[in-house]
């Protein structure tokens, strides 16, 4: 292309100064927007709980609500994330290793929680288990609390999360196929063996890094638990709850303490997914 | 796709050599139906067993429409504002080197990991006219917190990750051969991008934009904190659902939850269709 020469070069001349100024500009918009957006909101959090000192934010987070909201934001977590992780590896193996009808009809089910606001959520469970609801009364006469209680909110975090692992490991599961297990078949090993032995060793990274989204969803879910939890202080109060609490009652540092240690998880857990990407190849589908 | 045995029976599944099915599926079915089936069955039931009348009435309230008309207007603004500085971001993290790339790029799922509580109390702070952002932006005349600016605010921090994390692969996925041989025809910069790498790319914003805009209609901890609540000016409809089950007005709460409900999927629907047609029309051009 020979006729394309000078043209090229001049068209690159002009254009790699132009190219450098777009280039910077590009770069300083999408810096500015993300540091409005999301590293002073960030910094503000930790600014605003030291607001009066390492003493006043020692006590806001020993204070016997806090710790009761701690409390149960970490019972909460213990129950829900192993539930959804082994629903997460049974769908991935009945979906990612059979062929079935209605599987992409299942595979958009799973997909639901994340398309439903979770107000909506906590508003099925409160129509199932609460005082007017489909079981409330049957509930009521054998005196199982459900809605204002720990198990409503163990209900409404489980659906939030319901996709997190599940969502991971399937596509990582239809990718490494089933040739593998099909061959420890033929050497006359049984199902379990093959899971632990075979699968579990392949799908290990996929599986903590679903962990690691779901325990944050889980830690700090709010609009679900607020509809279920009924505030109760001491009680039927989660972190992100009693951050609400203290909020509304103008105690504006306590509640930037306890907003600092669900910051410093999100920080935390950014860390680890980040660094699970690296090391494995793997990467978010979100 | 599946299903016909070769005598001609029905069958659930194709055979396989690999166990397991019945346990995995079984399981899988009967959690989906217990976590996410059963409480949504509720609010189907409620709202639909409600005489027409009231259900007419609630939805003709003046603080429904206007409810209905700031939630999906804000996500509307907020996925627009998103689609824009998203693109931008995600063409800066793919195209370009540069010191704290991988940083940025990290911070992205921030929205993700940070509970929503927290980003909703730290929003109000810097927008407030006396917070950092807020008494500059004051001083041009312009007030966020409280006002449907606010709303919007809230739901463009709560979309970023969805509209990047959809463009990446979209754009790493791009052929550079197309966008060099735009070039080495004569095409400028801009002429390149808005006729090779914007169509190649739309399907990715579209789904982006409309994945941010589903999740800000149903979002709700971000948002109450800087809209104020004030009625018929800056309450949203999950608020709205919230206050209906306050006032133990359940079947009022049942037919919000369901309208959104169905809003959700008519999304949802829309966007598949968008897609099929866009790889189509791709499909007819290449």
């Amino acid at each position: 292309m020979a006729t394309a020469g000078p043209v090229l070069q001049e068209h690159g001349r002009s254009g790699q100064w132009r190219g450098r100024l777009l280039r910077g500009l590009l770069i300083g918009t999408a810096v500015l927007f993300l540091g409005l957006m999301l590293l002073v909101p960030l910094a503000t959090v930790f600014a605003g709980a030291l607001a009066r000192g390492i003493g006043f934010y020692r006590e806001a987070l020993i204070d016997p609500d806090a710790l009761a909201a701690m409390r149960l934001t970490l019972v909460t977590t213990a129950l829900v994330v192993p539930l959804n992780t082994l629903f997460g590896i049974a769908a991935a193996w009945a979906i990612a290793r059979f062929s079935f009808r209605g599987k992409n009809v299942l595979t958009t089910l799973i997909d639901m929680p994340f398309a439903i606001s979770p107000v909506i959520a906590g508003l099925g469970y409160v129509l199932l288990f609460g005082a007017g609801g489909w079981f409330g009364a049957w509930l009521e006469e054998r005196d199982v609390p459900v809605i204002f209680a720990l198990p409503g909110i163990v209900l409404a975090t489980l659906f939030v999360t319901f996709p997190y692992v599940a969502r991971e490991l399937i596509p990582l599961m239809q990718m490494l196929g089933t040739e593998e297990e099909e061959a420890a078949i033929s050497l006359g090993a049984g199902g379990w063996t093959i899971f632990f032995r075979v699968t579990l060793p392949k799908i290990q990274w996929g599986v903590i890094y679903g962990v690691i989204l779901c325990n944050a969803r889980a830690m700090g879910e709010f609009g679900a638990v607020a509809v279920v939890s009924g505030h109760i202080r001491g009680l039927t109060t989660t972190v992100p709850l009693q951050v609400e609490i203290l909020y509304n009652e103008y105690n504006a540092v306590a509640a930037f303490a306890l907003a600092s240690v669900l910051s410093l998880l999100a920080v935390v857990t950014l860390v680890l997914k980040t660094t699970i990407e690296w090391r494995t190849g793997l990467r978010g589908r979100h | 796709m599946v299903g016909r045995s070769g005598h001609g029976g029905w069958r659930l599944r194709e055979p396989s050599v690999l166990p397991g099915f019945s346990l995995a599926f079984g399981y899988t079915v009967l959690y989906l139906s217990l976590i996410v089936l059963l409480p949504m069955a509720a609010l189907v039931v409620s709202a639909a067993s409600a005489p027409l009348g009231q259900v007419l009435a609630t939805l003709a309230e003046p603080r429904v429409l206007a409810a209905l008309r700031l939630s999906f207007g804000a996500a509307l603004l907020a996925a627009s504002i998103n689609a824009v500085f998203g693109l931008i971001v995600a063409w800066v993290l793919t195209r370009y080197d540069f010191p704290g790339r991988r940083v940025l790029d990290a911070l992205i799922d921030l929205p993700f990991a940070l509970p929503t509580a927290v980003s909703g109390i730290a929003l109000v702070t810097v927008f407030a006219e006396t917070g950092l952002v807020g008494q500059w932006l004051a001083g041009l005349g312009i007030r966020v917190a409280y006002t449907w600016a606010g709303v919007t605010v809230a739901l463009v921090l709560i979309g970023i990750p969805f509209v990047v994390r959809t463009l990446q692969p979209a754009l790493m996925a791009l052929d550079p051969a197309l966008e060099e041989a735009a070039a080495s025809l004569g095409a400028r910069r801009w002429q390149t991008f808005l006729r090779v790498t914007l169509p190649a790319i739309t399907p990715a914003l579209l789904t982006g934009f409309t994945l941010a805009f589903a999740r800000g209609v149903g979002e709700y901890g971000s948002v109450i904190f800087i809209a104020g609540n004030l009625p018929m000016h800056t309450e949203i409809m999950p608020l709205l659902i919230i206050i209906k089950l306050e006032q133990f007005d359940y079947t009022g709460a049942a037919v919000l939850g369901l309208l959104m409900l169905v809003l959700s999927f008519v999304m949802l629907l829309v966007i598949n269709l968008l897609q099929a047609w866009q790889r189509r029309r791709l499909g007819l051009v290449a």
